[in-house]
């Protein structure tokens, strides 16, 4: 480039800047894990180019919840109530099925007061991403443990944690959602080839992404600071993901890649790392869940996917058309439906 | 109705049965057990009346039970039209051994009793005029079936009565015919059996009480129809296009009811695909939830629920109020607290309804007072909801709800559908800029965007955090201020826009009568009893929250106005107060909440020892 040019920034495939896809500036703690995986998403959403008007931005309450604002400016958002999204989710999506949707929960959020709409959420298969920002704690709060600290996990103040966690994963998977990933906010390269994946996926994509809390919750003894996490991390592949609209390549040796592709034309590809891991095993899946708890490993990667499962939107058999665009005219029935009805009951 | 020709009720009874006669003017009641098949036969009975002109209304008064508890269904007659619950009893049909003895005790003298001779209940009631019935025998008769026999049972009785009350027998079978539509042989043989009941009477017993029907022309365009199923199609007149519900009784009709005419009408003809979507949800907040996701998403949206559902949906309904989505809440009220009595009615939910959530909040609450209106108000609430981006609550009860009522057929909505304030891509790009929460028109009610609209403009950030005029996160306290006063000046602005009360203003009154929903039946009445003992009344019938000037200037008017109301503690009364503390010696609270419909007597025994 010759210097006394004008700086151009870079645009995407569809002539727009990594700023169009940024939020307002971030009000939450220096350091905060939740804003790494912020810059995670608008990266994902620019480099794939995805047009943010299309996308609605949907979160419950808490630090995490509050990061729809700082990400896609000119995409609609709803922070709703505490551990509720997934009902708004579910009303937005039958209203209007073509908007992409991206919901930020958090481990209190999801794995507490939002378990029971979560359960439900992932069971319908609500075409969406849906990100829990876990930190092990109510940041928002100042710091009380949620319900996915880990037994044993010491708190600022020194209590330790004394009941077991809920695995957010492990409950997504039996309760048949086919996309689950577990990543670490850390860790931005698997992060955005998972949001990525996750983005044309058509049902439910649960990410359990773990994202240190700097304030409350980043201390020696707790399993989810950034020193524990980054030390930790065990990933299961190495994450490639190809977008439809780009030529798939074979540079890989054979055997050593498992690719997977998604009903939008893009490929996931999982390169083995020293172990050997099927994602499309749901009975790997919950039992590698379940030894990576008892061996207190921090495993990450995609640990389970399958594109079979209809998703709500196709449940509910509505017409092409999304319902929010049918006109008045064919909403109201005609006089004679009236009469006919009228008629009937007399 | 003029006044000068009207006689009461009770004139024309007294009138009739000197002359050994009671024409059209009664009630009467089976008593049988939950869950027996009898629903069929009671619709038979009141519908072949109905058919033969006579205005007439049914009610179910059921236990909270699937199968084995009692229950009754009562049907009025009644020439004058009036359709509220009548206290007293005139005919019972004693089905039910469990409670047959308590019943028969509690008929006035004079009354009838339709009972299965086994139970030997004339040895109880002397002074009651008995019609023993061998029904057992009868159902051999009717049916070779020993398992249909139970069933036939029901229409065996339907005969015996039918033939006491001279019901015409085409009129039965065209009942039944309607009643069993498809099913061709089920239909036979309940016209057999209820030919049974009636040859059996002719022969065997001898008239003698003074209940007759006789052919009127007071029910031709009439439809008989439930509250909820009117509000139902209500709703898919309305255009709704997400409904969301969780069961509860007694609002689950009204999402069935839904369902079913919407699969009837509202599918794409060509590709048989929905244009709407019905989401039975988890529970109550997830039901709201889901209705305020998609009311913001763009569409017309809906959720139905009774007293349990609408403490859950709390939370939610603040949002919506603050957040500005349209929603449409309908409440069937049932008794409570907590379960307190599902099957049974009440007017309780009107407070807690009208400020549903946490911090200052007042809610647009809409009270059809006929099935009518609960089908008419159905359509308006939409167009409310949107046009003022705000939940909306309808609050009808299980008396309304789910009992069947005369009605005239509803009309077709006269006005188009009115979508509010939205920008589309085309007017963003005209006005050139979009504040999400800003007062534009001084009406208090801003513009919104609909999500995926494709404009750099459209988007906003929906938050139940403070936020400004932008939409931008904010805990200015002149901010905050702003945006509470502006949702205060657009309940305001709704004041020209809900059902303003119907008021019958009697010049000659000192007293005048408020009441609301459902007890409109009862007051109707009632005013014509009082008419008759010298009272005049005035009435104003509540359709709407917030209250308007017309409720201000009708107690202004009278010497003393009566809230009657179908709940323990007055609410409207204290609404009432509360709205206009100079008013409050003028005001007697009139309140019935034992669960069972209000009833004209109580309303007029109340007026008459307060006036008298
Ligand atoms: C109904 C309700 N109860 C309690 C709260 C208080 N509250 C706000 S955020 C929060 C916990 C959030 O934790 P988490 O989802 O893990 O988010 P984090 O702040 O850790 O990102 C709680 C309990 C609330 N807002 N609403
Ligand atoms: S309190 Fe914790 S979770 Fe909240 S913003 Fe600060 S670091 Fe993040
Ligand atoms: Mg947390």
């Amino acid at each position: 480039m010759v210097s006394s040019a004008p700086k151009i920034p870079a645009t995407n495939r569809i002539g727009l800047t990594l700023a169009d896809y940024k939020g307002s500036p971030s009000t939450l703690c220096d350091g905060c894990g939740h804003d790494a995986i912020t810059s995670q998403i608008i990266k994902a959403y620019y480099e794939l180019g995805i047009e943010p008007h299309t996308v609605a931005k949907l979160s419950g309450i808490g630090c995490s919840s509050k990061t729809p604002a700082y990400f896609l400016n000119r995409a609609h958002g709803f922070n709703s109530t505490h551990g509720r999204m997934p009902s708004v989710a579910t009303g937005a999506c039958v209203a209007n099925k073509d908007l992409r949707m991206i919901g930020v929960s958090g481990d209190g959020d999801t794995a507490s007061i939002g378990l029971g709409q979560f359960c439900h959420l992932v069971r319908r298969n609500v075409p969406m991403i849906y990100i829990v920002e876990n930190n092990g704690v109510y940041g928002l709060t100042k710091g009380q443990f949620s319900a996915t600290a880990d037994l044993a996990s010491k708190s600022k103040s020194g209590v330790l944690n004394e009941l077991p966690p809920i695995d957010l994963c492990g409950l997504a998977i039996e309760l048949g959602c086919g996309f689950v990933g577990r990543s670490f906010a850390g860790d931005p390269k698997q992060l955005v080839a998972l949001l990525k994946a996750a983005a044309s996926f058509k049902g439910t994509a649960v990410l359990d992404v773990i994202s240190p809390c700097v304030t409350f919750n980043n201390h020696e003894g707790s399993t989810k600071s950034y020193k524990y996490a980054k030390e930790m991390e065990t990933p299961l592949h190495e994450l490639g993901f190809i977008p439809f609209y780009e030529q798939i390549t074979v540079d890989y040796e054979p055997g050593t890649v498992t690719d997977v592709e998604l009903h939008d034309g893009s490929h996931l590809r999982l390169k083995k790392t020293n172990r050997d891991y099927d994602a499309t095993s749901k009975a790997e899946a919950v039992a590698t869940i379940a030894q990576a708890a008892a061996d207190k490993q921090f495993l990450t990667g995609l640990l389970y996917i399958n594109e079979d499962k209809e998703n709500f939107a196709e449940v509910m058999h509505m017409s092409d058309t999304p319902i929010v665009h049918i006109p008045n005219e064919v909403l109201r029935p005609k006089k004679e439906v009236l009469d006919e009805v009228m008629q009937s009951l007399m | 109705m003029g006044t000068h020709t009207v006689k009461t009720l009770e004139a024309n009874t007294a009138q009739k049965v000197e002359s050994g006669r009671v024409v059209n003017d009664f009630s009467i009641e089976v008593g049988t057990v939950n869950g027996s098949g009898s629903q069929s036969s009671n619709s038979v009975l009141m519908r072949s009346i109905f058919q033969m002109g006579i205005p007439v209304s049914g009610k179910n008064l059921f236990p909270s039970n699937i199968a084995g508890l009692p229950t009754w269904f009562t049907i009025r007659v009644n020439k004058n039209g009036y359709i509220a619950r009548k206290k007293d009893i005139d005919i019972l049909v004693a089905m039910n051994p469990q409670t047959a003895i308590e019943d028969v005790k509690n008929l006035k003298p004079g009354a009838v009793c339709v009972s299965p001779q086994e139970m030997n209940l004339q040895a109880i009631r002397s002074d009651v005029k008995h019609y023993p019935v061998p029904f057992t025998e009868l159902a051999a008769k009717a049916t070779d079936n020993i398992k249909l026999r139970k069933l036939v049972t029901n229409m065996i009785y339907v005969g015996v009565v039918a033939e006491l009350l001279d019901i015409d027998q085409s009129e039965i079978e065209n009942a039944i015919r309607r009643q069993f539509k498809k099913k061709q042989s089920a239909a036979d043989l309940n016209i057999k059996a209820s030919d049974t009941g009636r040859e059996w009477a002719k022969e065997n017993l001898k008239k003698d009480d003074p209940y007759y029907v006789e052919k009127m022309d007071l029910t031709a365009g009439k439809i008989i129809i439930d509250g909820n199923a009117a509000a139902g199609l209500g709703c898919m007149f309305a255009g709704v296009q997400v409904a969301t519900w969780y069961p509860i009784t007694p609002s689950s009709s009204l999402c069935e009811s839904l369902i079913d005419y919407m699969k009837k009408y509202r599918l794409e003809p060509e590709t048989g695909k929905a244009t709407f979507a019905i989401v039975q949800a988890e529970d109550e907040l997830a039901a709201i939830g889901m209705a305020l996701g998609a009311g913001w998403a763009g569409a017309r949206s809906m959720t139905s629920t009774s007293g349990p559902g609408i403490s859950l949906m709390a939370e939610f309904a603040g949002y919506g109020y603050f957040t500005e989505i349209p929603v449409v809440i309908f409440d069937v009220q049932r008794v409570g607290p907590s379960t307190g009595m599902p099957t049974r009615t009440s007017q309780a939910d009107l407070l807690s309804a009208y400020t549903l959530s946490h911090g200052d909040t007042k809610h647009i609450v809409l009270l059809p007072g006929s099935v009518a209106e609960c089908y008419e108000f159905a359509v308006k609430s939409f167009d409310i909801a949107e046009r003022f981006q705000t939940p909306i609550f309808v609050l009808s009860d299980l008396d309304l709800g789910m009992n069947n009522w005369m009605s005239e057929a509803f009309t077709y909505p006269d006005q188009p559908m009115d979508r509010g304030k939205v920008l589309n891509k085309e007017a963003l790009e005209k006005a050139g800029v979009f504040e999400r929460y800003r007062d534009v028109d001084g009406d208090g009610i801003p513009y919104r965007t609909i999500p995926g609209t494709d404009h750099p403009l459209a988007a906003y950030f929906t938050r139940g955090s403070g936020h400004n005029e932008k939409a931008g996160y904010t805990e200015r306290p002149e901010d905050y201020v702003n945006l509470m006063n502006r949702l205060l000046k657009k309940l305001e602005t709704s004041k020209k826009y809900i059902p303003l009360p119907i008021v019958d203003h009697n010049k000659n009154a000192k007293a005048g009568i408020i009441a609301f929903g459902s007890s409109d039946f009862a007051i109707l009445e009632s005013r014509d009893q009082l008419q008759a003992a010298n009272i005049q009344t005035s009435y104003l019938r509540l359709r709407a929250l917030p209250l308007t000037d017309e409720v201000k200037n009708f107690i202004e008017a009278h010497d003393h106005t009566y809230v009657v109301e179908q709940n323990r503690d007055g609410q409207l009364r204290d609404l009432i107060v509360a709205e206009y503390p100079q008013f409050a010696t003028k005001i007697r609270s009139l309140r019935h909440y034992d669960g069972l419909p209000l009833d004209a007597r109580f309303v007029t025994d109340s007026i008459i020892s307060e006036e008298k």
